[in-house]
């Protein structure tokens, strides 16, 4: 298999006043195309922040990233939403959907991004909510949705423009295990029969059992845990 | 992009209503400012309507050379017969405008009135205006002639009813209409009469006159300054009635336009304030936006617009609020000119409200530009934790 992530040597400092603060130190390690892998940590170890390197939504300090063929750390604004548009499903801790629109409109929102007909947009949002179960809820709001349905909505939207890479930060942080459960087993299948690679933060080992593979975390670096490396490594 | 920034804009609308209490913060600032503005402007305009409107294109006021206002012109009853030969005046009526002490109704304190004392000429140079009830005075006879707005605007001036000045006793035989404009203001009198009881016989304050049909007033003007029994000008009457209300309309205008500006002041900041909130309160909808791949612009467009939407429905709050209490409604205030009360109705023109419209738009803009710089600016990051 190809890699589909690469990243050497990233390093990624915050400032407060005078004070440097280094949450990722030197960070190596590549993802490759269709795996499916957790990123495990004490809090404030540095996962979120490499998720939302590998996103797109945030620039390392130094260091090189690498997605999907685009250099993540020199794009510019304008080129990283292009790509995130194209290439990356967010899925996120409490789903960030848009209260006012319906689930159908929340799902096609990524679409509007894409030169498709509106017709051609709801087919494929209809789509992307049939594969995570909410084909008959396309016309809730958010608000008349369970978190677990609400975090389905979110999944269709990564989905619905066909990324090669679904990012997700803490997917079942807010569910309750039953539902955290589904959710998690809707992640396995996505990757399983639609290929899709999957970067997950998680803090709940049972959820990083889902996952192909996980990788640790702690005080911005990546360390060695027995049974969690990759296969093959 | 358009479409990207068509549907951000909607969806943003759409969350206006579930803000309803902040945005009214902008809708009901920007309606005081629009309301404020238009009132005054209104009044402006209706000033400059009661002065201005009642003019005629060919007819002409011809004054002392060096004077501005007719209370304090001069010419000798020689001297309009002199007007009266120049070529191209057709018909010339001399007219003495003094000021007399009435009480005003309104406030039940003494006024000033403009009287003018006129000759028969006086209705053949203003063949517009109409003896609406009653009659016109009888030469030689104490009686007044009183334009519509005069008796509403002074006590005392009821049809039949007597009113003293100047020592005498003048009986109201008649209301005349000179269309609702600055003559209405006035009381009519005989000419000599009033020479008589203001102690200017044989004189004039000023002269109307209606050119021949077809005449060029500037060659009549000049004709008259070449004339050496004649040291007077000629204006239009529009002319005259402009210059005699641009002192007032000038301070209205500066008037409303300083509060306007400071209360206008006062809406940016609270729409400043208002979509700051609006953006706070949406950070993370803008963070999940921009993190799906949504350029900055559709974000500073529907930021803008909603600013601009809201500021637009204030200004049309205000200008209803105005032209529905305003419009047409009756007032009176001094003539600097004359130092008499001219009647004027508020004036809300389609002109003023598209002033009131277009204010409420600047303000919006204004208001809405820093939040929506801000918007744009917010890292994503920063957008998506503010949740």
């Amino acid at each position: 298999m190809s890699e589909l992530i690469r990243c050497t040597n990233v390093c990624k400092d915050y400032h407060r006043g005078a004070q440097s603060v280094r949450v990722l130190d030197n960070v190596d390690f590549s993802v490759e195309d269709g795996a499916f892998v957790a990123l495990m940590g004490p809090s404030g170890s540095g996962e979120t922040t490499l998720l939302n390197l590998i996103g797109g939504l945030d620039a390392p300090t130094s260091g090189e990233i690498e997605v999907d063929g685009l250099r993540l750390d020199s794009a510019g604004a304008k080129s990283l939403a292009l790509w995130r548009a194209r290439s990356v499903g967010f899925v996120f801790q409490f789903y960030n959907l848009l209260p006012v629109l319906n689930a159908q409109r929340n799902v096609e929102l990524p679409l509007l991004l894409t030169r498709l007909s509106r017709s051609e947009r709801r087919e494929n949002a209809d789509l992307a909510l049939n594969i995570v179960g909410l084909g008959d809820r396309g016309g809730h709001r958010p608000g008349q949705l369970s978190g677990g349905q609400q975090q389905r909505v979110a999944i269709a939207r990564a989905l619905v423009s066909d990324p090669c890479l679904l990012v997700c930060d803490e997917p079942t942080g807010d569910l309750d295990r039953t539902t955290a459960d589904e959710i998690l087993a809707l992640l396995q299948t996505l990757h399983r029969e639609l290929g899709k690679t999957i970067v997950m933060v998680t803090h709940d080992p049972k959820a990083a059992h889902h996952a192909e593979y996980t990788l640790h975390m702690d005080k911005g670096k990546l360390v060695a845990k027995p049974g969690s490396a990759r296969p093959g490594a | 992009m358009l479409r990207q920034t068509l549907n951000i804009t909607a969806m943003n609308l759409r969350n206006v209503l579930s803000r309803k209490g902040s945005s009214s913060i902008i809708v009901v600032g920007v309606a005081g400012v629009v309301a404020v503005v238009v009132a005054l402007l209104s009044m402006s305009e209706g000033i400059k309507s009661a002065l201005t409107d009642a003019s005629h294109p060919d007819r002409v006021v011809v004054m002392r050379t060096g004077t501005q206002d007719e209370v304090t012109g001069w010419l000798s009853g020689a001297e309009v017969n002199v007007l009266k030969g120049i070529e191209g005046i057709g018909t010339a009526s001399g007219e003495l405008v003094v000021v007399v002490d009435l009480v005003t109704t309104q406030t039940g304190k003494p006024g000033v009135a403009v009287a003018r004392g006129v000759g028969a000429s006086a209705f053949e140079v203003r063949p517009d205006l109409k003896v609406v009830a009653g009659r016109p005075f009888q030469p030689g006879k104490n009686e007044l002639l009183v334009g519509v707005n005069a008796s509403e605007t002074y006590a005392g001036l009821g049809l039949g009813s007597t009113v003293a000045f100047r020592n005498q006793s003048w009986d109201v035989v008649g209301y005349f209409d000179a269309g609702g404009k600055a003559h209405d203001s006035e009381v009519w009198m005989d000419l000599p009469i009033a020479q008589a009881a203001f102690r200017r016989d044989g004189v004039v304050s000023t002269a109307r006159a209606l050119l021949d049909s077809g005449r060029d007033a500037a060659l009549v003007r000049e004709r008259i300054r070449q004339e050496p029994r004649l040291r007077a000008d000629l204006v239009g009457e529009q002319d005259f009635y402009a210059q005699q209300s641009a002192a007032k309309t000038g301070l209205v205008e500066s008037f409303a336009y300083l509060i306007g500006a400071i209360m206008g002041l006062g809406a940016v900041i609270a729409a400043i304030n208002t979509m700051y909130a609006s953006v706070s309160t949406r950070s993370v909808e803008i963070g999940t936006l921009r993190s799906l791949g949504f350029s900055n612009v559709p974000v500073v467009v529907s930021v803008m617009v909603e600013a601009m939407l809201l500021a637009l429905v204030g200004g049309l709050l205000g200008s209803a609020i105005v032209y529905l209490l305003y419009d047409g409604f009756a007032s009176s205030t001094l003539n600097v000119g004359s130092l008499s009360q001219v009647a004027f109705e508020f004036s809300v023109t389609p002109r003023l409200l598209l002033v009131g419209l277009t204010s409420a738009l600047l303000l919006g803009a204004v208001g809405g530009l820093l939040p929506a710089l801000r918007a744009a600016r917010l890292p994503v990051i920063a957008a998506l934790r503010s949740g």
